[in-house]
């Protein structure tokens, strides 16, 4: 992903597409989108990646999470959901690039809450796997809980106070 | 935008909602609202995002054959970045292009002792709006059909929750009845959503909100 954003290396793309494209078209299939579709959407959702590489931030979201947010917007955008703003945003602007230390606990956070999932009992993977697939109401979306959210919570928080120090 | 300190804080369920884009227009601009005040609750949707990641991880299925090929062809095609809009005023970035400026292109209606309102152009499913309460004065006392959620912009309230001030959000449900009262020093400004009416108990609010579309 990095040398995508930084290379613009097509090699390196084509790595990404080979790995997520996949997986983008199987999680619209499953939000119930049909395969055609959901395979053209995929390839919009690689070609906004290359197109906005700049903004991924490694110290705040894995590529999975970064490509999912992408993924979601497109959904949001096809089925002509509600208009959906964003938070104000953040950038490092001029600042020297974060530290590499920062960047590979963030990955390693994520592959550990990949596992932590996988670990939830089947019934509240089950719930979870519904309410992002946009299957759930508000109200069956507050039955969710034992979220293992906690430890990658206060890594993205030390990125964002990182962030807020850089932009002063 | 400067960061204060926030104490009443957005609920898992909204914030879920909101990472997998299933939410209502009025209440996603709220979400966006709230976020660019509270770094905690950022960090917090940023988690949620990060479940998504987590979840398409776990997902595959099949590309046909030529479709990197054709994606290839296409990445270089002309395209125009969006522009990064900053906060200016004491409105975060995320209303602007709703109010179509900052506080003082607000175009404000009465709705009667002194509130002044101005509804956003959303969609259906919810609404929301902003009140402007003079300083001291109290909101009828009303309970909620479904959810309200209220985000202080300016000034301060204080209810039987606590008391909110810029950047704290108070979510209400079937189960609270509250009668805010704006804070003395300054007048109130509030970005306020709900996806049913409100219910109010004396019958003089209730033909007011016949008026008001509260």
């Amino acid at each position: 992903m990095l040398r995508v954003r930084d290379s613009r290396d097509r090699a390196a793309f084509a790595s990404l597409f080979a790995h997520f494209a996949p997986r983008i078209k199987g999680f619209l299939m499953k939000s119930g989108t049909d395969a055609t579709t959901a395979e053209e959407c995929a390839q919009d959702v690689m070609t906004t990646l290359w197109r906005k590489a700049d903004q991924f931030d490694p110290t705040r979201a894995s590529a999975s999470t970064w490509i999912f947010t992408i993924a979601r917007n497109r959904r949001i955008d096809m089925l002509r959901r509600d208009r959906r703003p964003e938070p104000e945003e953040l950038t490092w602007g001029p600042e020297p690039e974060p530290e590499q230390s920062a960047v590979l606990e963030m990955q390693q956070e994520s592959a550990r809450l990949v596992k932590a999932i996988a670990a939830l009992p089947e019934n509240q993977r089950k719930l979870i796997e519904q309410a992002y697939f946009g299957e759930l109401t508000q109200a069956e979306i507050s039955q969710i809980t034992g979220l293992p959210l906690g430890t990658i919570k206060s890594r993205i928080r030390l990125a964002l106070d990182r962030l807020r120090h850089a932009m002063k | 935008m400067t960061q204060t300190q926030i104490k009443h804080h957005l609920d898992d369920a909204t914030l879920i909602g909101y990472a997998s884009g299933t939410l209502p227009e009025a209440f996603n601009l709220i979400v966006a609202t709230h976020l660019s005040l509270c770094d905690t609750c950022r960090a917090q949707a940023l988690a949620y995002d990060a479940v998504g990641g987590a979840l398409l991880d776990n997902t595959g299925s099949e590309m046909s054959a030529d479709s990197l090929a054709r994606t290839l062809a296409t990445l270089d095609d002309g395209f125009d970045a969006a522009p990064v809009a900053t906060a200016t005023g004491d409105l975060p970035v995320p209303l602007l292009s709703y109010v179509g400026g900052n506080l003082d292109s607000i175009k404000w209606r009465p709705v009667g002792m002194g509130v002044k309102q101005a509804i956003l152009p959303t969609s259906k499913g919810a609404t929301a709006r902003l009140l402007c309460i003079p300083a001291g004065t109290a909101m009828p006392d009303h309970g909620h059909h479904g959810k309200e959620l209220t985000l202080v912009l300016k000034g301060a309230f204080q209810d039987d929750d606590g008391y909110f001030a810029r950047g704290d959000i108070e979510v209400a449900d079937k189960d609270v009845q509250h009668v805010p009262v704006a804070d003395i020093h300054e007048d109130c400004i509030c970005l306020a959503v709900t996806d049913a009416p409100l219910r109010f108990d004396g019958w003089l609010p209730r033909i007011w909100q016949k008026f008001a579309r509260i």
